[in-house]
């Protein structure tokens, strides 16, 4: 007997898929808000993507096509794990092609190609708080969202200029959401802050330990915070990835040797794939990125 | 459809395959089976069953050798699958004053009605290794009768009451809502329930080192252990479709209640406070630990200044439960290559400040 027919349709019973929708329905009137909900226990450990699973698992149907990486690479050992726990308990296509999935779940990136209408990005968020390391209290930075009172982390913008001469933020990079609520872009690196703006796709965001949903609905507002004489700035590279030539992409650092040898590529490995193989077919783009 | 084969497949499905055989140990010696873990572990099970939050022995100790007797992982086991029950109904709560009592003593009084009953304790044992047991030891055979008393044994909490010389527990509605942190997120300020339910899910080792931050004074509660049971009660549930009660089973449940100074305020006079601990089988370290802190954070309620970690709600109930704790921490072995490489292009860049500035100066 498959797992599948032991367990739902993706693994959570439907009176808690329902409770998460709610909880999706009011993230997504609200972008940027974060909605508490009633967080189930999984079969993976907390902070492991127990939150970006329980959407995924809300979200997903029969005949959805799911894309899951961590780091930006559909192979680490974690987002081999998730979707393998998602061809088991719900039996959906799975994908590497960006553009070929209508769910995607990731932890720290944004896929390089361009999201389009239609397919929703799953954020896993660890602390979905972006107050959270300036007030450790939770009744506190309520407060603080629910009065708009945003100083402290302006404050630390600020100090950190004052002594480093620039934002030494360089990933879950705050943003303002519709002009409304400072949201943690789960830590994605900040060069990917701009692709959440006016994003076509919707972008949920699950915390699993701390119970928090929230939600980017298609065509919104993302504004890096900065300063007028301060402006935000993405993280640029030197050069561009060693194997397959892209200029203006995120890079992982591959250390080749122990006497300073270092190797820039691609961190999303489906981009890099897709630009150094001939036009595929099915077949090709299961092949593992050389590294 | 086709399926995505990578490279971490295969080494996951590996490591697997190690786990397996470094769970059986030595093929040669024979295997553990659950039976010897639930009669022979039975604290180690009964550990299990209360903070994974579910009253289940057999699977309890199945899970504590699924995880090759790590208990965390254990309970971590037994709340994952806890949390693919359906949930019939919340049972009406069980009578500890009607407890077929193994174990009751008290602290605060010499004697009492129901008697001193020490049951089966390591209290008063000396800590001497015992070389018998490296043998198959032969069942005790007890040379005293187990005495059963059937008659009700009076919480020695009541026996204060009666005086007035202990604060009343608050009147609570029988079929009144009670929270359940697992069906609802919590929200601070927390109520006593939701924070009875976080503890009694809560670890034993960190409950045990904030009652004793109390002790020590970070928070003192001046406690005198004025009761801790333990036995069996029945469980009762009211099912909808009938209406009436109808009996479960029997569980086994400890008991602590902490009796505490309080100096009285301009609306109440002085007297004895209460701090609560219950934990599921003999968990007596628990539901002592647990009545500490338990009394601890009332601190807000009796109007004490909230200074020390016990009192603080949000951090006690925020990190108390050691299987979200284990996965925060332990997700750090996770790949983190990417926003890594965001902080090395920064420090990079700032040594590249910071040695132009150098260089600057040590020109000037």
């Amino acid at each position: 007997m498959s797992d599948a027919a032991v367990y739902n349709f993706a693994y959570l019973d439907e009176q808690t898929k329902r409770m998460i929708r709610r909880a999706l329905l009011k993230a997504v009137a609200i972008p940027g808000y974060q909605v508490p909900f009633a967080s189930r226990e999984m079969p993976m450990p907390y902070g492991w993507g127990t939150g970006g699973v329980q959407v995924t698992a809300a979200v997903l149907g029969a005949d959805d096509t799911l894309k899951v990486i961590d780091q930006g690479a559909d192979d680490t050992t974690n987002a081999v794990s998730i979707r393998k726990f998602f061809e088991r308990t719900a039996g959906v296509a799975t994908t590497t092609h960006t553009s070929d999935a209508t769910v995607i779940q990731t932890r720290h990136r944004i896929p390089e190609t361009p999201l389009r209408e239609g397919q929703i990005l799953v954020y896993q968020v660890p602390i979905p708080e972006p107050l959270r390391f300036l007030e450790p209290r939770e009744t506190e930075t309520r407060r603080q969202h629910a009065l708009e009172d945003y100083g402290l982390m302006h404050v630390k913008l600020y100090e950190d200029i004052a002594r480093h001469g620039h934002i030494a933020t360089t990933y879950a990079y705050p943003v303002k959401v519709d002009g409304r609520y400072l949201m943690d872009p789960s830590p994605t690196p900040k060069f990917d802050n701009p692709k959440m703006d006016m994003c076509p796709a919707l972008q949920l965001f699950g915390a699993g330990r701390e119970k928090r949903i929230y939600a980017l609905p298609p065509y919104t507002r993302v504004v890096s915070l900065d300063f007028e004489d301060h402006p935000f700035e993405p993280t640029k590279f030197d050069r561009g990835c060693a194997l397959c030539g892209a200029e203006g992409i995120y890079l992982d650092e591959v250390v080749t040797d122990d006497r300073g040898g270092r190797m820039f590529v691609c961190s999303d490995t489906d981009f890099c794939e897709s630009r150094c193989t001939p036009p595929r077919t099915a077949a090709q783009g299961l092949n593992e990125v050389p590294r | 459809m086709y399926v995505a084969v990578k490279g971490g497949e295969a080494a996951i499905a590996a490591a697997h395959a190690l786990l397996d055989k470094e769970r059986r140990g030595d093929p040669t010696v024979p295997a553990l089976t659950t039976e010897q873990i639930r009669e022979q572990l039975a604290l180690a099970v009964d550990r299990v069953t209360c903070e994974g939050s579910l009253y289940d022995r057999d699977l309890a100790a199945l899970a504590i050798k699924q995880a090759r007797g790590d208990l965390i992982e254990a309970i971590f086991l037994l709340r994952a699958y806890r949390s693919t029950l359906p949930r019939f109904g919340y049972a009406i709560p069980i009578q500890t004053g009607a407890m077929a009592i193994r174990r009751r003593i008290s602290a605060t009084f010499k004697d009492l009605p129901g008697g001193q009953v020490l049951g089966p304790t390591f209290d008063y044992t000396h800590r001497l290794l015992d070389d018998g047991l490296n043998d198959q030891a032969p069942a005790t055979e007890l040379t005293h009768k187990i005495a059963h008393d059937e008659a009700a044994v009076p919480h020695v909490a009541d026996l204060l009451g009666a005086q007035g010389l202990i604060e009343q527990n608050a009147e609570v509605e029988i079929g009144a809502p009670v929270g359940d942190l697992t069906r609802d997120p919590l929200t601070f300020p927390a109520d006593r329930d939701l924070r009875l339910q976080s503890l009694a899910r809560g670890d034993e080792g960190l409950l045990l080192a904030l009652g004793y931050s109390t002790q020590r004074g970070y928070g003192r509660t001046h406690p005198f252990a004025g009761e801790i049971r333990m036995g069996h009660v029945e469980v009762h549930l009211v099912p909808e479709e009938l209406g009436f009660e109808v009996s479960l089973g029997e569980i086994v449940v400890t008991e602590c209640e902490m009796v505490n100074q309080f100096k009285g305020s301009a609306e109440s006079p002085p007297q004895f406070t209460r701090g609560y601990g219950l934990a599921f089988g003999h968990s007596e370290r628990k539901a002592m630990s647990m009545a500490l802190v338990d009394r601890a954070l009332r601190a807000r309620d009796l109007g004490e200044e909230v200074i020390a970690p016990a009192q603080d709600e949000e951090f006690v109930l925020s990190h108390v439960d050691n299987v979200q704790a284990t996965g925060f921490v332990e997700h750090l072995k996770l790949p983190h290559y990417v926003d890594f490489q965001a902080e090395l292009q920064l420090v990079r860049q700032m040594r590249r400040e910071w040695e132009e500035a150098n260089r600057k100066e040590a020109a000037e």
